[in-house]
């Protein structure tokens, strides 16, 4: 069974609601949509207060090339724009939408019914690429780039084949497995436009081996469109991480940076991604809701949820039991690379693969014991780094050598600090030895 | 606020590993050759190891709590009672007390504790120890009791050990002293002489099958330095035959106990796969050197050490292979 | 016998004498010259090393004073910790005259104790500011306020500076602070200012970062900014205080002292600094406790003691 070959852990799934279907949240009373839901320039908003928005109506537009759009998800009445606390635990700028009924814009198609790329033949790759660029579609795995710019390789690389990031190694998460259950043929058609609009004929389809039923159901729809292939893989996290996928899928290695995913030939997607790009481009809607998965051990529903983006995760919670008693940790996204919230009052992004609540127990740290040079992290490193020597070089700030050490390699998939038997922070100590040295490596490239 | 929130950095799980987890796992790995000792040495065995590790765990507190005055316990962890066990291990059963105190003291202050504690120490505490004996008082750590006398202790009878055997073999130039070698079915059994846990070359490889299974360590150490003083032993055999068949050479010392849990301690260890194949290759030499043409019948302790000293050095060098630096071929269909 | 003695000596005494002309030739092939001046410079400079002059250590520092003074002008040329005296003397090494400014010291803007600033969430991490910094708000609603896990502590060279258990803000120690600016760049929140320490130490500062607006800034901290603008208004005669971004900023330089900011500021986020303590009245209500009736606030001769800890004049 193939998978990537460095480093990689193994921690425990909990995948709590693998089996319960995709449901519709409710609408929510009050949208905020957030400005930053994407890497890049923020949005700008084209909107003012009082005006009237419909579901699909922009709201903002892109701020630049490595920019998205940001589309209404509901209809109703824009009541201000304002800062507001989003996903990163910052204040930003946020567009309020009061919402009135569920209007939608009549460009798009809400009917079922599947459209292949044999039925609109005159889609060609510009056009397929500024229909995803126009539905603000980004990365929906989490990492949220914005989807167009990758799918417009830089001049002097060329696309080889695109691969679909269906692993979803997050322990918890299940929004990309329920995904797949339910709407395989859409992803699939998906997956053929990307091909198309990269002009490529291979496409792969990687699904990590503990969701056996939707490596079976791919496999028999994958029959019918040429040249698309579901690729099992060994479990073993991270290899949803682009580069992992990439090695994992077909064995070969993205060189350090500045080298991008392309260098080598490959175009990654999330398969949510594939979804939406299949309702943006054949139905004509935007980026305004997606699958979120709400989970937690003592969460009462564990559920994945078919939610409008701007929703707050507070109703979210509350449509799957409530809050418990025990929380101790609200997580916007997974177990091992999400992010801590510091309350439930932040809406829901394009890049909110999850919501799980963990209580003290469970993810609480240990007190950190000296480093006894285990290298556990070393081997455990799905990068080939020295997180325990970059950690001690960013605790004692020597930042020149955590850059020659390739500290800007760090994927932070917190596999080191996972494996560390001291307990140690390590990934907290490489951060901020990454951010520092980035910002030391922007400045040089500034002279 | 009774009930505040949690916010911190990704990841929010953990493993679940710990360093008590890796101390205990190797104190468990080592109860088999215990009780092979206390099998073999009884009496002697049983006081030199308890004498070891007590008095390791006193030290460990002592220094702790009243030099450093640190507040956290650090005795809880396990270290101290595995350099305890380690250093008893490498000791004769009939070595006094006061002996034994010393190179506890020696191994915990001196070998860990000066240097800040668990996870700073340069060398194996339990080696330091070893040898600061052996050099200080070389007649008692180097008579080593007939095993199969249980009630015995300081009083009981010596003889020459295989090592002793090998090394006269050598010096006197004349192969035929090798006879005098316990045959492989004792060595590996441990009817021979010896440090009291290094004895069952059976039992100790079985604890570090255990410890390979739990993820303790790695093949890379305990295989790089077995292999090596196999391959170099048996070339010089066959050269020329003074020097012993490597299978006894193999099985006699502490060569087993060291390559499997002296050679293997993590904190002295270099930390890639590469430099720990270097530094185990480089043991292996270096002892078979040391037995062969030192002045001591044993050179796994120094060798240890020796090699301790360059893992700096070794992790300096020996980077873990980054990802994408070796762009692989595309593997056909 | 007698041989071995000569051979003995002869050897070792070649041995020394081709290792002395090696030595020789390799000292003056190698040689860096060095402006003598640079050494005399870096004797007079306190070796801290703390690196507030903006060079790496004393001695670039005094590389650098010898370089600008090759150049004409020791302008901008300044070792904080050692001020005015050892200027000087750096000065009439490199037969230059330098002019000084007013003494300064480091304030922490930000008085989000506690009581304050209610905790809504707890760090679970490294003790690094910088590293709670990168999980967004932090622990308190305040996304601008102290994080209080001491990095300005730790950066700090001449223990200046030392967290306050009970409020969790570090507290300057105006006596030893040197002005030298390593715990404001040390801070990911830049709440630390090396402010003019005014006369006798007295000045007044806004105590607070917060730039969100009124509504959010209030809710965060009972000490906040809310940039009301009442404190700009009271100082419209001298026009020292000025609003941006919801916060208000008082320009030491053109603050008078007359503390009329202080009382206006309906947050009592405006402190005034070792001044004289007013009318007992209004002191005693505010200060009940033994402890604070001998702060240094009752002492106002003795300038250079910390006194971080003044109490908002007016009851909550």
């Amino acid at each position: 069974m193939k998978t990537f070959k460095i480093g990689g852990v193994h921690p425990a799934e909990n995948k709590l609601s693998a089996s319960s279907p995709i449901r519709e949240a409710a609408l929510p009373k009050q949208a905020v949509f957030s400005m930053f839901q994407h890497i890049g320039a923020p949005a700008k908003p084209v909107v003012k207060k009082g005006d009237e928005v419909k579901v699909g109506t922009l709201l903002a537009e892109a701020g630049g090339f490595v920019s998205a759009p940001i589309h209404s998800s509901v209809s109703g009445k824009v009541s201000k724009v304002d800062v507001a606390l989003d996903a990163s635990g910052t204040r930003r700028m946020a567009v309020y939408v009061d919402v009135e009924g569920d209007e939608w814009e009549e460009s798009i198609d809400r009917s079922p019914a599947l459209v292949k790329l044999s039925d609109r033949p005159e889609l060609d790759s510009k056009a397929i690429v500024e229909k995803i660029k126009n539905a603000g579609i980004v990365g929906m795995g989490g990492a949220t780039f914005p989807c167009h710019v990758k799918l417009s390789p830089p001049p002097g690389s060329k696309a080889e084949c695109v691969i679909i990031n269906a692993v979803e190694c997050e322990p918890y998460l299940t929004a990309d497995h329920r995904l797949m259950l339910e709407h395989p043929e859409e992803i699939l058609v998906g997956l053929q436009l990307i091909m198309k609009a990269v002009g490529v004929s291979k496409g792969y389809i990687g699904i990590e081996n503990n969701k056996p039923d939707a490596i079976a159901l791919m496999t028999e729809k994958a029959k019918n469109y040429a040249g698309i292939e579901v690729v099992p893989l060994k479990v073993k996290y991270p290899q949803g991480g682009e580069k992992q996928l990439i090695d994992a899928v077909i064995s070969r290695q993205v060189p350090a940076p500045p080298a991008i995913p392309i260098s080598v030939g490959a175009v990654v997607q999330n398969v949510g991604t594939a979804f939406a790009i299949y309702q943006a481009v054949m139905k004509n809607k935007p980026l305004i809701d997606r699958i979120i998965t709400v989970t937690g051990k003592s969460v009462k529903q564990p559920s994945n949820l078919l939610a409008r983006l701007g929703t707050p995760f507070q109703q979210l919670m509350d449509e799957c039991g409530g809050l418990p008693e025990d929380t101790g940790k609200i997580i916007g996204g997974g177990p091992m690379m999400g992010k801590a919230l510091l309350s439930l009052d932040v809406p829901m992004t394009k890049g909110s693969s999850g919501l799980l609540i963990m209580n003290d127990k469970e993810t609480r740290r240990a007190e950190p014991q000296p480093c006894i040079r285990c290298a556990k992290c070393v081997s455990a490193c799905p990068m080939g780094l020295e997180p325990y020597l970059l950690s001690k070089l960013s605790a004692t700030a020597d930042w020149e050598g955590a850059e020659k050490n390739d500290v800007v390699s760090c994927i932070e998939c917190g596999s080191c600090q996972f494996t560390c038997p001291s307990h140690r922070p390590l990934l907290d100590m490489i951060r901020l030895g990454k951010t520092t040295v980035m910002g030391i490596i922007r400045s040089r490239a500034a002279k | 606020m009774a009930n505040r929130l949690i916010v911190s950095l990704s990841p929010h799980v953990h493993g679940g590993d710990s360093v008590q987890k890796n101390m205990y796992g190797v104190c468990i790995a080592l109860v088999p050759a215990l009780l092979a000792s206390l099998w073999f040495f009884g009496l002697g065995a049983a006081i030199v190891l308890a004498t070891s590790v007590a008095s390791c765990v006193f030290f460990e507190w002592a220094i702790t709590k009243f030099l450093l005055k640190r507040p956290a316990c650090t005795v809880c962890d396990g270290s101290a009672i595995l350099t305890g066990l380690l250093l008893g291990f490498n000791l004769p059963s009939n070595l006094p007390i006061w002996l034994i105190i010393i190179g506890a003291l020696v191994a915990i202050g001196i070998g860990k504790m000066t240097f800040g504690g668990l996870g700073q120490n340069p060398f194996n505490p339990a080696l330091v120890g070893r040898v600061f004996l052996l050099i200080s008082f070389p007649v008692q750590m180097t008579s080593w009791p007939v095993n199969g006398q249980l009630t015995a202790y300081t009083d009981a009878e010596t003889a020459a050990t295989p090592l002793f055997i090998m090394q006269k073999a050598i010096s006197d130039g004349n192969a035929s002293v090798l006879s005098q070698l316990p045959d492989a079915k004792e060595m590996l059994i441990g009817q021979t002489g010896g440090s009291l846990g290094e004895v069952s070359a059976l039992l100790l490889l079985l604890g570090c099958a255990f410890m390979l299974w739990r993820k303790i360590i790695t093949w890379h150490i305990p295989v790089s330095i077995l292999g090596t003083v196999a391959v170099f032993s048996g070339i010089m055999h066959i050269v020329n035959p003074i020097y012993a068949m490597p299978h006894v050479v193999l099985m006699s010392g502490g060569l087993i106990l060291g390559a499997c849990f002296m050679a293997t301690d993590y904190v002295t260890s270099p930390m890639t796969a590469k430099g720990q194949l270097i530094y185990g290759v480089c043991i292996g030499m270096l002892t078979v050197i040391i037995r062969n043409w030192g002045a001591y019948p044993e050179g796994m302790s120094f060798a240890i050490l020796i090699m301790n000293a360059f893992t700096p050095l070794i992790n300096t060098y020996c980077k873990p292979e980054r990802f994408g630096e070796v762009v692989r071929k595309e593997e056909k269909k | 016998m007698v041989n071995v003695i000569l051979i003995a000596v002869l050897v070792l005494g070649l041995i020394g004498l081709a290792a002395a002309v090696i030595l020789f030739i390799v000292s003056h092939k190698f040689a860096v010259h060095e402006d003598p001046r640079i050494a005399q410079v870096g004797a007079v400079l306190p070796g801290a090393n703390c690196g507030g002059c903006g060079y790496p250590g004393c001695s670039g520092f005094a590389a650098a004073c010898v370089k600008a003074a090759n150049e004409g002008s020791l302008e901008g040329k300044l070792c904080p910790v050692g001020g005015q005296p050892v200027m000087e003397q750096v000065a009439s090494i490199l037969g230059m005259t330098v002019e000084m400014g007013a003494p300064k010291v480091a304030v922490v803007r930000c008085n989000g104790t506690c009581e304050n600033r209610p905790r809504l969430a707890q760090f679970d991490g490294a003790k690094s500011c910088r590293v709670q910094q990168m999980t967004g708000m932090g622990e308190t609603g305040c996304g601008y306020g102290c994080l209080g896990c001491g990095d300005c502590v730790s950066k700090c060279q001449f223990d200046a500076l030392h967290m306050n258990p009970e409020t969790g803000l570090p507290e300057v120690d105006e006596e030893k602070c040197t002005a030298c600016g390593a715990c404001a760049k040390a801070c990911p929140r830049g709440i630390i200012e090396i402010r003019l320490k005014g006369p006798k130490g007295r000045r007044v500062v806004v105590l607070c970062n917060n730039k969100d607006k009124g509504a959010i800034a209030n809710k965060a901290c009972k000490a906040s900014c809310i940039g009301c603008g009442k404190c700009v208004k009271t100082c419209e005669k001298f026009e020292a205080i000025t609003l941006e971004n919801n916060l208000a900023y008082i320009d030491a330089e053109k603050c008078k002292m007359c503390r009329k900011c202080e009382e206006a500021c309906p947050k009592g986020a405006i402190h005034g600094f070792n001044f004289p303590p007013r009318k007992p009245k209004t002191e005693e209500p505010t200060a009940p406790s033994p402890q604070n009736t001998q702060s240094p606030q009752n002492t106002p001769n003795t300038p250079s003691t910390p006194t971080k800890e003044v109490e908002p004049s007016k009851a909550e």
